[in-house]
């Protein structure tokens, strides 16, 4: 475990690092320690103010939607994991509607996105349905290749994520601690706040890392929904190594590595995830 | 681990994948028996590699492609970093700036090219057969086709035995429109900014080909007089940005894309109506019954060239018949696939053999088609009596005003490229 831990982390890992402090050029990357790569991902922040530089916006834009696609699937993969264990009685029907769940991974990532084009854009089903019905006389433009459709996008791609862990958690809820609660005199709402919310808050988390972690190094379905008009941080690098700038991608990645890994930290700080478990 | 000054990308991958498997040396290149079946890996961009075309080599001269294919940039970074992955590379003109001085490209000798003295002006001098000059502007294919010797990494300015890349398709790029939404002409590149198209227009996200069609809209519309588009300074650059950036906050874009399909899918959908676009990808669009025009404009096109490399790690047997595949594609059945299809073939009068008379006179002279044009795969492209947008050969290739490039400034441009579009 630890070899292997180390062989396909570590090392990789202390090679980008070591990479990102090199200089390069058009073709070919060159040993050094020169913060190039670094210094060239913050032009223009201080120069600039108060108007915020390529990166600073970048990273405020995907720190943004992370947190609503955050928000979201935290509320709808809690709703659909307490229904399932606590509204679903028997456990074949536990199981079945689990497995519905999963349905949209049967089908590819890219498919799955393009699916959203035909129904949301300009002479798309909602907007002919719309104007059908009265409700609006041109079509509404925000509601493809716009931070709408990507939070759409993403919230159906990665509530499965959520809905898992927190369903996991609550299997494990002694069911008598309910029925302790409820002879106490507690009403449904203090139950869930005092009794379940507490006692799921490592499945939470653990979704919440999920979501966030993916989220923050999404490029594709951010490219594809938002008409490659929305920037990501995901996106800085593929661009950059498409370029052969292999350094500057790099550092970009340690970048991004460090401020998901401080959400991270943020969030173990909350719960200890490891004590929970 | 680093010993030398320079460490190329390849020397260090050798050495990570040494290191983590934990075994010695993986060794460079592999062993050729002439004994073994004729096998070449090809590897490219998915624009010429057909089954049709590999079928037929395989008949007339028993040599098996493997084809790899990727995006333009992945293949550049395959080139540089696994140089051994593959024998012929087809790829663009602007690429060589990266992947000669690399070198991890075979030099070619013009000699054992039967054809090479007719692969057209276009690439050697820069004109056309009829002797006209042609833009220049950007990385045209006469700077980086030769080599001042046998090895080197240098590129010659004139004509020399030693050659990079072999052209085989090439073509003129131009913006697409949409007529029956637009219903007005179009004549000029600064449409594309016209806020007549508000949230109907798209730009392709590639950012070496995007920030030469933004050159064209630029200049036409008169907010930039470039010295050389294709090689712009840092403050041409950022002022081309900055409009950019501003026709963005405006809300002209629809969307950008990256990818071929993309870009049918915007104009078959009517997201968009104007935006830049390949010829293929027009023909996609009208074979869907949706009209589409390839708008030829008065400041002219954005050319672009592919051709074979091959990697220095062949040799030998290998060699032979790398340079027997490369003959055979200018032989001509190859060049006439890739005519019917919109593109144009490097060597033209062995392509014209391979075509029809109406069908040489509808893609290449620009003549009202006699009876129906057909795709190589037999579908219908076009009607009797229609007439290839923007004309004959030496119309559209005559009026090429640049080529796509890799810009001497390109890590400043794209570094405000990812500007743009975080903007």
């Amino acid at each position: 475990m630890a070899l292997a831990f180390t062989i396909f982390f570590v090392i990789p890992l202390v090679f980008v690092i070591i990479v990102s402090f090199w200089d390069y050029n058009e073709y070919q990357m060159i040993p050094a320690f020169v913060f190039r790569g670094y210094v060239e991902s913050f032009e223009g922040c201080y120069t600039r103010l108060p108007e915020l530089c390529t990166i600073l916006a970048t990273y405020l834009k995907t720190v943004k939607l992370c947190f609503i696609v955050w928000l979201i699937t935290l509320l709808i993969g809690f709703t659909v994991a307490y229904f399932l264990a606590f509204h679903v009685k028997s456990k074949t029907w536990q199981i079945a509607l689990s497995l519905l769940c999963t349905i949209p991974f049967w089908t590819s990532n890219v498919i799955r996105m393009i699916a959203w084009i035909p129904l949301l854009g300009r002479n798309g089903l909602v907007n002919s349905a719309l104007i059908d019905m009265g409700l609006v006389t041109s079509p509404i433009e925000w509601l493809l290749y716009s931070e709408f459709s990507i939070v759409l996008a993403l919230v159906h791609l990665f509530t499965f994520f959520m809905i898992v862990p927190i369903f996991n958690s609550m299997m494990r809820i002694d069911k008598r601690l309910i029925e302790a609660a409820y002879d106490a005199g507690a009403t449904g709402w203090q139950t869930l706040w005092n009794v379940i919310i507490p006692l799921c808050k490592p499945g939470i988390v653990i979704g919440s890392i999920f979501v966030i972690t993916i989220v923050m190094g999404d490029f594709i379905t951010i490219g594809v929904m938002g008409g490659q008009q929305v920037a990501a941080a995901g996106k800085i690098i593929e661009v950059r190594l498409n370029a052969l700038q292999f350094p500057a991608a790099a550092a970009n990645a340690v970048i991004l590595l460090g401020i998901t890994f401080l959400i991270i930290t943020m969030l173990n700080k909350l719960v200890d995830v490891r004590k929970e478990l | 681990m680093i010993k030398s000054k320079t460490v190329s990308r390849r020397t260090l991958l050798k050495g990570a994948a040494g290191f983590a498997a934990g075994s010695g040396l993986i060794t460079g290149f592999p062993a050729v028996h002439s004994a073994e079946p004729k096998v070449l890996r090809y590897l490219g961009t998915a624009v010429n590699q057909a089954d049709e075309i590999s079928k037929k080599l395989f008949e007339d001269t028993g040599i098996k492609l493997e084809y790899i294919s990727a995006t333009t940039d992945d293949v550049t970074k395959r080139v540089v970093t696994q140089p051994n992955s593959f024998d012929v590379l087809d790829t663009e003109y602007f690429s060589l700036k990266k992947l000669v001085p690399s070198g991890n490209i075979l030099s070619l000798d013009a000699k054992k090219i039967k054809e090479f003295d007719n692969i057209t002006p276009v690439f050697t001098k820069g004109e056309l057969p009829s002797g006209k000059k042609i833009g220049d502007q950007g990385t045209a294919p006469k700077k980086v086709m030769f080599l001042e010797a046998e090895g080197s990494t240098t590129f010659a300015k004139e004509v020399t035995q030693w050659v990079t890349l072999i052209p085989t398709v090439y073509n003129a790029d131009t913006l697409g429109i949409r007529p029956d939404l637009i219903k007005r002409p179009i004549e000029s590149w600064k449409e594309l900014l016209n806020p007549e198209f508000k949230g109907k227009a798209s730009i392709l996200n590639i950012p070496s080909i995007g920030i030469m069609d933004a050159a064209m809209v630029m200049e036409a519309s008169g907010v930039i007089k470039y010295g050389d588009k294709g090689n712009m300074t840092k403050e041409e650059i950022d002022k081309t940005i900055a409009t950019l950036i501003e026709a963005k906050k405006a809300g002209q874009f629809r969307a950008f894309w990256k990818d071929f399909n993309e870009s049918v899918n915007l104009m078959a959908s009517g997201e968009t109506v104007i935006q830049s676009m390949w010829s293929p990808a027009v023909t996609a669009v009208r074979s869907k019954g949706i009209p589409c025009t390839f708008q030829p404009l008065k400041e002219g096109y954005r050319s672009w060239a592919s051709g074979f490399c091959v990697s220095k790690g062949v040799s030998g047997a290998k060699l032979d018949y790398a340079y027997e595949f490369v003959n055979w594609f200018l032989s001509g059945f190859a060049g006439g696939y890739l005519n019917r299809q919109g593109y144009y073939s490097a060597v033209l009068g062995t392509a014209k053999a391979n075509m029809t008379a109406d069908e040489w006179g509808y893609w290449m002279e620009g003549k009202a088609a006699a009876g129906d044009i057909k795709a190589p795969d037999g579908t219908v492209l076009e009607k009797a009596g229609a007439k290839r947008d923007g004309g004959s050969y030496d119309d559209r290739m005559g009026s090429v005003a640049c080529w796509n490039a890799v810009m001497d400034e390109n890590d400043y441009m794209v570094r405000k490229w990812n500007e743009f579009i975080a903007a």
